[in-house]
């Protein structure tokens, strides 16, 4: 994967435009006002056990020969909804039921995975699905079709974002105010849940199963100690999103690091960053 | 001597316009009843106050009114497509979201700035415009609720406890601000408070509660109520003094002459 030596690096070095820089950029710009609302209405694990299923999504797509996006997308809302109805025990706490279904969720793609390939084989149908692709993505790997996929499901998460915005908002503010003053809040949750499972499925293609969570909820809480509005909370976090995708990359390029951990690692990086500037503030 | 009106333009008019109407509302939960048999409606630009002690069921009976809880029993009909203005009990914003006093007022409507400085400036507090929303206290979060809820041009505000937190001169200028929307938006008002001096100064209609409708009607025939007495004795001796201005007027003798009734009782 490596292209070379470290003194090569220059910041001339450009990334070249490819499917999989498109694609990443797509995703880190949805992911950030998704990522905001997973912050605000406090759904990080949800966020989380939602994204573990993407290795049951990929097995079930090969299982029934659908395309696999598709199988991610539909594990991921399927989960949604177990978990929703799943909160209406009052005997486990939230967490814990969290923590169940993400850890079996992502258990159960694995065995699943592991009886499709048969032992140790690795299936072809396009698109390599080992392990590690799966789990923590490759940019590089990605084909003209997935970057389709990503834009449709992207662009179509964005629309849909940018509609039920004010929504949304309301009920983060007061959830029985937004009821009572007309918000058709059942709506919203399901509609913001599936563009959830939608997010999840193209992000995975970029940063995997694992790391999707992340590019979700690190730029979004970077963004958070820099605003004063929710909409720049956005704003910044998608510009922190697409900044974070172009480091990993370029790391990825210039020193052969693995593309979707790096892009992680420059969001952590700037979040980092942030708590500097709040220090400051608190200083000056 | 001018005489305050004290019954709405719908009402008068014979025929009030409703804009909510229970009916029969009961709750039981477990081997509780919470509510029993409450008939209850709230007239076109009429305002109506739920008073009682607590645990009467005051703010559960707002909370079936307003769709959040399903009765027992009973039915809640809203006039179709009915313009909500909510003050919840409490609303502690959240510190992860950030959002400013102006933005905060603007949720629910699409106001534009200068309705909402305008709003704010209406409730005493355009100062804290630019002051993140869960920085404000108590009292001041009450205010900015009520800016809110008043930027959405209501065609019923519902209010539950609007002045809790709130000081004696900020409650009498919020009930003030309250009075003004009614007056000038010619919205409704559903007010629930366990404060009864302010509040039936400031209202048409008073209904006491007590898991039943004890007694209602004008804060005047109200207060001369055997149950209602019962429920607030030592109450009754303050409330003349607070209400001294509105609830009656002096004839020429110097007389007290009382209003004239709500054409209802």
């Amino acid at each position: 994967m490596s292209t070379g030596p470290l003194v090569k690096w220059s910041p001339l070095n450009r990334i070249p435009v490819t499917e999989g820089l498109i694609g990443g950029l797509v995703v880190a710009l949805v992911a950030a006002p998704m990522g905001c609302f997973i912050l605000w209405r406090r759904m990080v694990f949800f966020g989380a056990a939602v994204s573990h299923s993407g290795l049951l999504g990929v097995a079930l797509g090969l299982a029934l020969g659908i395309n696999v996006t598709a199988g991610v997308v539909l594990t991921a809302a399927a989960v949604a909804v177990i978990l929703v109805i799943m909160r209406g025990d009052k005997r486990l706490e939230d967490d814990a039921i969290l923590g169940v279904v993400a850890h079996g969720a992502l258990a159960l793609g694995l065995v699943a995975l592991t009886l499709l390939e048969g032992p140790g084989g690795a299936v072809h149908s396009g698109h390599d699905h080992d392990l590690e692709t799966l789990l923590f993505g490759d940019i590089a790997s990605i084909t003209r079709t997935d970057l389709v996929w990503i834009i449709g499901g992207g662009g179509a998460g964005l629309v849909v974002m940018a509609a039920i915005w004010k929504s949304l908002l309301a009920m983060t503010v007061h959830e029985e105010m937004a009821i009572v003053e007309g918000v058709p809040v059942p709506v919203i949750s399901i509609v913001f849940m599936l563009t959830m499972a939608v997010v999840v499925g193209v992000g995975m293609m970029v940063v995997g199963t694992l790391l999707i969570v992340s590019l979700l909820i690190i730029p979004a809480a970077a963004a958070r100690r820099l605003t004063t509005g929710p909409e720049a909370m956005a704003a910044i976090a998608a510009v922190i999103g697409i900044a974070s995708v172009l480091g990993g990359l370029q790391a990825h390029i210039t020193w052969g690091f693995p593309a979707g951990p790096s892009v992680v690692v420059v969001a952590v990086l700037v979040f980092g960053l942030t708590f500097g500037v709040r220090v400051r503030r608190n200083l000056s | 001597m001018p005489v305050l009106p004290r019954v709405t333009l719908a009402m008068q008019s014979g025929i009030p316009q409703l804009v909510l109407r229970a009916e029969n509302l009961s709750l039981i939960l477990g081997s509780k009843h919470i509510l029993s048999g409450v008939d209850l409606a709230v007239a076109s630009g009429e305002s109506v106050t739920l008073v009682g002690p607590n645990g009467a069921g005051k703010t559960i009976l707002l909370r079936v009114l307003m769709g959040l809880v399903v009765p027992t029993f009973g039915v809640v009909t809203r006039r179709p497509g009915l313009r909500v203005g909510y003050l919840p009990q409490t609303l502690v914003p959240d510190p992860i979201l950030p959002m400013d006093v102006r933005r905060f007022v603007g949720i629910g409507s699409d106001a534009s700035q200068s309705r909402r400085s305008e709003a704010l400036n209406d409730v005493g507090i355009e100062n804290l415009s630019r002051r993140p929303v869960h920085e404000l206290s108590g009292g001041e979060m009450r205010r900015a609720m009520l800016a809110r809820a008043l930027l959405r041009d209501p065609e019923i505000l519902v209010l539950d406890e609007p002045v809790q937190g709130v000081d004696f001169a900020g409650q009498m200028e919020l009930y003030e601000r309250i009075a003004k929307a009614k007056a000038d938006q010619g919205c409704a008002v559903l007010m629930v408070s366990h404060d009864l001096n302010l509040v039936m100064a400031a209202t048409d209609r008073v209904i006491c509660l007590n898991h039943h409708v004890c007694c209602q009607g004008t804060p005047e025939s109200v207060r001369g109520h055997a149950e209602y007495q019962a429920l607030f004795g030592n109450d009754v001796e303050s409330l003349a003094v607070y209400t001294h201005h509105h609830d009656h007027v002096h004839g020429t003798s110097g007389k007290v002459v009382p209003f004239e009734p709500d054409p209802r009782d």
